[in-house]
């Protein structure tokens, strides 16, 4: 039996026949509003799954970890490389570190922190919570009286909500080893003097972007992560298209929150 | 092969539906279901495929909702009770998935102790513990305790999904094609094991099935659904002992050379 029809199944699409395109698209954009609805009226009442919510942080954190290592050191280490030319043309080498520090606080720790959680964490929710919809595991959470979207949602989305700014000042720190390095081979500056230069441009209102930023996105990856799994139908090819829906919406989004982020921390300025 | 006599309490009706209907876009899966199901009574819905007998179960356990009629499980609307006390309802009604729908990220022991720790919060680990080993016991693997989901085979996934359902003591079970996909020794122990819960747990149950075997087995009662309603109520005999085109060759099928 198809599953579609669950009393949790957000019915707009069938329900008014949408056919096309454009209007499934707003169809989608409707349901998902509900679904954030159902987050907030649902994850602050009690009971509180705590122990589940620090479960899914360690895993958002483990799933990450490494790849936002390699990332963000290469981010560093490559940026620093590629900027250094266009600064020497005008003698200023020595603003280096700070031009990394405002291109990687600003900019770049939340930005591929956040598409590397899309990849990884976003389309691990979407195939895990997909896999457990079309496997009945939903419904049989739900017949044995316990609330699938407390447990399966809410733990999700608060997990990658919390772990995202945590990951994205490690991406920071890192991106900074690996932009100390470039520098430090190249121009043979001394740690200290790196630490110093890379925070002297940065003010309260940098940090303070950069976490709304982290947090934000990764509210983002948890909500489509979660929404595309939990609706997911049509058997095996419907986890294939919520891992892959999951991955393509949340990174999607991120940039587009990123624009409209900037734009306004940039009133602040 | 043969059923022992179960011991049916006619007057009191644990399942109440009348007037079901329930359609997928436009086609009517069930058109005017009525049905009552009595305490201590095994009901077998047979049925081709596609035919809504799952779709009938997941209604009466308020995972649908009907488009009209009313489903009255254990003296309750379900269509009318708040979320809350369907949620209570639920601890009181068994579910057995046809895919089993054991959690994969879960041993054995964690699969049949999450609905007991989730529902039953007072109990302690000993406890937690004895009701585990019960239901294993009862379902004959306890050497499985350990093992994930993944490790089982079909007949074993089926058994721990009963178990599972067990450990709350429900008084109403259903199970949606518990020998499907399984081989014939294995059907007659789910068969058997059907019977089992029966007696051992005092539960009334409607089992759907496309398996004669299963349901001559398992079933006090046998309900003929085709085209949306019950066409045929009774015994195996009754049900069977007919000329209906669309009922004859069910028995054909599975008895006939």
């Amino acid at each position: 039996m198809d599953s579609s029809n669950n009393i949790e199944e957000p019915l707009q699409k069938k329900k008014h026949g949408f056919k096309n395109s454009l209007t499934t698209f707003f169809a989608d954009l409707y349901n998902i509003h509900l679904f954030i609805l159902r987050f907030f009226k649902e994850a602050f009442v009690p009971p509180f799954e705590l122990r589940e919510v620090v479960r899914q942080c360690y895993q958002v954190g483990v799933r990450s970890l490494t790849l936002i290592s390699v990332t963000g050191f290469i981010v560093g280490f490559i940026f620093t490389k590629q900027a250094r030319p266009s600064l020497a043309s005008f003698g200023a080498n020595s603003w280096l570190p700070s031009l990394v520090s405002i291109a990687i606080m600003r900019a770049l720790a939340p930005l591929v922190t956040a598409l590397i959680a899309s990849g990884k964490v976003g389309s691990s929710i979407g195939a895990e919570l997909g896999s457990m919809r079309v496997t009945e595991q939903i419904d049989a959470m739900e017949v044995s009286g316990t609330k699938p979207f407390k447990y399966l949602v809410c733990t999700r989305v608060l997990a990658t909500t919390l772990t995202l700014p945590i990951l994205a000042t490690y991406t920071a720190f890192i991106g900074l080893l690996g932009g100390y390095l470039n520098v430090s081979l190249v121009e043979g500056i001394s740690y200290t003097a790196f630490v110093q230069d890379f925070f002297q441009p940065l003010v309260f209102l940098d940090f303070t972007a950069s976490l709304i930023k982290s947090i934000v996105f990764g509210f983002t990856i948890g909500i489509v992560g979660c929404y595309q799994g939990y609706y997911s139908t049509k058997g095996t090819e419907g986890v294939g298209k919520a891992a892959n829906g999951a991955v393509v919406t949340a990174m999607f989004l991120v940039f587009i929150e990123e624009v409209i982020i900037v734009q306004i921390t940039n009133n602040f300025r | 092969m043969k059923k022992a006599k179960a011991k049916i309490d006619y007057n009191n009706t644990v399942i109440k539906i009348r007037g079901l209907e329930k359609s997928f876009e436009d086609y009517a899966v069930l058109r005017g279901i009525d049905l009552d199901l009595y305490q201590g009574e095994n009901l077998v819905v047979l049925g081709r495929s596609g035919s809504g007998k799952s779709v009938l179960i997941k209604l009466i356990s308020g995972l649908l909702k009907p488009d009209k009629g009313s489903i009255e499980v254990l003296e309750q609307d379900i269509c009318a009770i708040s979320e809350k006390d369907l949620q209570e309802l639920r601890i009181r009604i068994g579910f057995s998935f046809q895919s089993s729908a054991l959690y994969d990220s879960m041993t054995v022991r964690k699969n049949l102790e999450f609905p007991l720790v989730r529902n039953r919060k007072h109990l302690t680990r000993k406890e937690i513990d004895t009701a585990v080993e019960t239901v294993l016991d009862a379902v004959g693997l306890t050497q499985t305790i350990n093992q994930m989901p993944a490790e089982l085979s079909g007949g074993q996934r089926k058994r721990i999904g009963i178990a599972r359902t067990l450990i709350l003591n429900p008084e109403i079970m259903l199970y949606d094609e518990p020998t499907a996909g399984l081989d014939p020794i294995t059907c007659i122990e789910i068969n058997e094991l059907i019977n089992e819960v029966q007696q051992r747990y005092k539960t009334s149950a409607i089992i759907i099935t496309h398996d004669l075997t299963c349901a001559k087995s398992t079933g006090d009662r046998i309900a003929m659904l085709i085209d949306g309603k019950f066409q045929r109520v009774g015994s195996f005999d009754e049900v069977f002992d007919t000329k209906d085109e669309r009922i004859k060759p069910f028995y054909d099928y599975n008895f006939t050379d």
